[in-house]
């Protein structure tokens, strides 16, 4: 296991960016809750994962490059609140650096020392959040990238579990997809929409007063998708659930 | 887009407004997603016999020369007549000319995917020669002049009152014919076994071919396979020359995985392995006293039909894919939009990667689109093919071959251009959200400009926020920002 660190980066990454500004100020809260100094390298842009999803992959080398600058200017961790974009550092920078001569040893060393939040909270920081007191039910949806490209099982649902005293279950399909895809949405707007028919059809079956999820990018989708509904469940995500529960 | 592209969007929103097609695909894809991971689980240790499986189906795709020289020679040895084609047009006329030459005039016909891409059924039948489909949801295909929808299930897209109909108009059935399933299955089987006793000629494909042997391995649920590669005195056999495996022992492996991949059954319900046509009393490799059944000829057509244009390249780990059909049961686009839609042979994740990789990518780059790169077909291939990845590589490709819109072949490098530049990133980013603000109502927007009111058409779009976090979070430590909103 790594060793506990004292100081991490974060990557907020764009959509939070500019978007979800509340959840970068979240993931600092609760990292910063576990006696660790956050740095937040404001070169920090889009790592890229739209042109390397739509096939663009010298626009994509390019932002990566970037980002690799950006977050190496320190060896310490980096922290992305996002599976899908901790999935682009950690597994397709490599692979796209792969015969860069100076980047493509650059992409491996970030990419080892890059984590998603509730991996990093569970699986280097070994954090067990103390229970909330009542309050909403929630839902857990499990975001693609982070569920089958970085294997997160059991990270957030265990940190979900704990923070809320039982009160988080897994959606019903929990594990399938929303239909957002980044511009997915938008060239097979369609198909993404009904998939998203279906997500919010599981939602709503479920009772649920609020949905969780690891990604901005997943609970943008469904929260359009629920607000166009007119529907009155909200969507947060793990940080904010996690910054509002009391210090253990 | 062109038009090709264009067509399959048609395809789509015409699939989407299908709602009893959309049921049937639920319903279908739903029951063989399930069966197939109890299946798995069932297995004592089922992610080491993938990874075992893939290492036998990688192996033999790399020496793929050497184990199809190897049944070959097998085969022949065995009295079996190899045909090569390289085309489909090449595979169909060894397959009418062998019928010609034998003046069949019924042939049958047990299920396969690669006659279907040869359009072998249209060709016989241009040749005179009446072709039964005799697996019962391809005989419904066939009766519909309709296509399969799915790999192992043709007739997803159809619902019992349906094929109960055409039973009734085409085959004039009468009611209590096609009460229930039972009796609709009976009734389809009075019919075929005439079929098969009338054919001078049975049509089947290949699951595995087995190198050292020879062999030539077909499963099938109904036993259709059996009668159609036993019963006429031909049997000609259509082999995708991908689909080989070197040993009887490396067939063990995959067929364990393959039935519980498709159907979530432990093993099909019939299993054959044929070597050879029937061995007679005498001549080379005549067992004592011969056989007392089984066709005088057995034909094999290996048909490349542009798979091996792929090997060695970056989407050759699709050559490794066994048709099981898995990753289509699991696919969210594939169980929205179902077979047709795709407008291939091929449908789902696998056809998305096989259709533009055989036929090629101008017609079809579209495909590669079709997919929010969940990853879930991913994780249930029986040989692990990254199809994931082997989407992506297509998306490059028609990146590449300026295939891709107009649209996004501007706004990456432009979008690129930007973040590499924070602090232009930064300005932009906020000149964009005060724009986009202005279009706002309470932190939603209802209606987005150009490309993007695909998004907009079933759902709204956050407002972005009139600061950034990067930029929130350095006024906070220099101390002199609002708090964090």
């Amino acid at each position: 296991m790594t060793p506990r660190p004292t100081r991490v980066q974060l990557f907020a990454t764009c959509l939070v960016d500019r978007f979800f500004p509340g959840v970068g100020h979240a993931t600092v809260a609760v990292l910063e809750r576990h006696g660790l100094q956050v740095d937040v390298p404001p070169d920090q842009t889009c790592c890229g994962q739209p042109a390397f999803n739509a096939g663009f992959v010298e626009d994509a080398a390019a932002m990566a490059r970037h980002t690799i600058d950006v977050l190496s200017q320190s060896a310490a961790p980096v922290v992305v609140p996002s599976g899908s974009c901790a999935d682009m550092i950690v597994t397709h920078y490599p692979a796209l650096l792969a015969d860069d001569p100076v980047y493509g040893e650059r992409a491996r060393a970030l990419a080892a020392r890059t984590f998603e939040l509730s991996q990093f909270l569970v699986d280097v920081l070994d954090v067990i959040p103390a229970s909330a007191p009542a309050g909403p039910s929630l839902a857990y949806h499990a975001s693609c990238h982070g569920l089958r490209g970085l294997g997160l099982r059991e990270q957030p649902r265990r940190l979900l579990r704990a923070v809320t005293g039982g009160r988080c279950t897994d959606l019903p399909d929990a594990e399938t997809c929303c239909g957002f895809g980044g511009l997915f949405a938008v060239k097979m707007g369609p198909v993404s929409g009904a998939m998203l028919q279906s997500k919010i059809e599981a939602i709503e079956a479920s009772g649920t007063e609020v949905v969780v999820a690891t990604d901005v990018s997943c609970l943008m989708h469904i929260g359009g998708g629920l607000h166009r509904r007119g529907s009155g469940v909200c969507t947060r995500h793990i940080a904010e659930i996690l910054a509002g529960a009391p210090h253990e | 887009m062109n038009d090709a592209s264009l067509a399959f969007h048609r395809r789509i929103d015409e699939a989407l407004a299908d709602g009893a097609l959309r049921r049937a695909l639920a319903l279908t894809t739903g029951r063989l997603a399930g069966g197939r991971a109890t299946a798995m689980a069932a297995l004592p240790d089922a992610e080491a016999l993938r990874t075992e499986a893939r290492r036998i189906r990688a192996h033999t795709i790399a020496h793929l020369d050497r184990y199809l020289d190897q049944f070959t020679r097998a085969a022949q040895a065995r009295g079996c007549q190899v045909h090569w084609a390289e085309t489909a047009s090449d595979a169909t006329r060894i397959v009418t000319g062998i019928a010609r030459e034998n003046a069949i005039a019924l042939a049958v016909k047990s299920k396969s995917m690669v006659t279907e891409e040869i359009e072998l059924n249209a060709a016989l039948e241009q040749a005179g020669v009446r072709v039964v489909e005799t697996d019962l949801g391809e005989f419904v295909v066939q009766l519909a002049a309709d296509r399969p929808s799915h790999i192992i299930a043709p007739i997803v897209h159809l619902s019992r009152g349906d094929v109960a109909r055409l039973f009734q108009d085409k085959l004039g059935a009468r009611e209590d014919e096609v009460a229930d399933i039972p009796a609709m299955t009976a009734f389809a089987r009075r019919i075929l076994r005439s079929q098969f006793i009338d054919a001078g000629m049975g049509i089947s494909g290949v699951n595995l071919a087995v190198a050292d042997t020879g062999s030539l391995c077909i499963v099938t649920n109904e036993g259709n396979g059996r009668l159609t590669t036993s019963l006429p005195r031909l049997h000609v056999a259509i082999l995708g020359l991908e689909r080989i495996v070197p040993t009887a022992a490396d067939l063990a492996v995959v067929l364990t995985l393959l039935a519980r991949s498709a159907t979530g059954q432990a093993v099909p319900v019939y299993t054959n392995v044929v070597t050879g046509p029937r061995r007679r009393g005498a001549g080379p490799g005549a067992s004592p006293g011969g056989e007392p059944d089984g066709p005088d000829e057995l034909h094999i057509v290996i048909v490349d039909n542009g798979r091996s244009r792929l090997l060695g390249g970056e989407l050759a780990e699709i050559l490794y894919c066994v048709r099981c059909g898995a990753c289509l049961n699991v696919c969210p686009v594939y169980r929205h939009i179902g077979g047709h839609a795709y407008g291939s042979v091929y449908p789902g994740p696998v056809g998305s990667v096989v259709t533009p990789g055989l036929m090629g990518l101008d017609d079809w780059s579209e495909l590669a689109q079709a997919s929010s790169l969940c990853g879930a077909c991913r994780d249930v291939c029986p040989v692990r093919i990254d199809l994931p990845h082997l989407l992506l590589k297509l998306r490059e490709q028609a990146a590449r071959r300026e295939l891709a819109p107009l649209w996004l072949r501007l706004a990456m490098p432009f979008f690129a251009a930007i973040a590499t530049r924070p602090a232009l990133y930064q300005f932009l980013g906020s000149v964009a959200a005060r724009i986009a603000r202005t279009a706002s109502d309470e932190g939603w927007i209802r209606r987005l400009p150009g490309p993007f009111a695909a998004w907009s058409a079933s759902r709204d779009f956050p407002a972005p926020a009139p600061r950034s976090f990067v930029q929130q979070h350095r006024a906070n430590k220099a101390g002199t920002g609002a708090p964090p909103s």
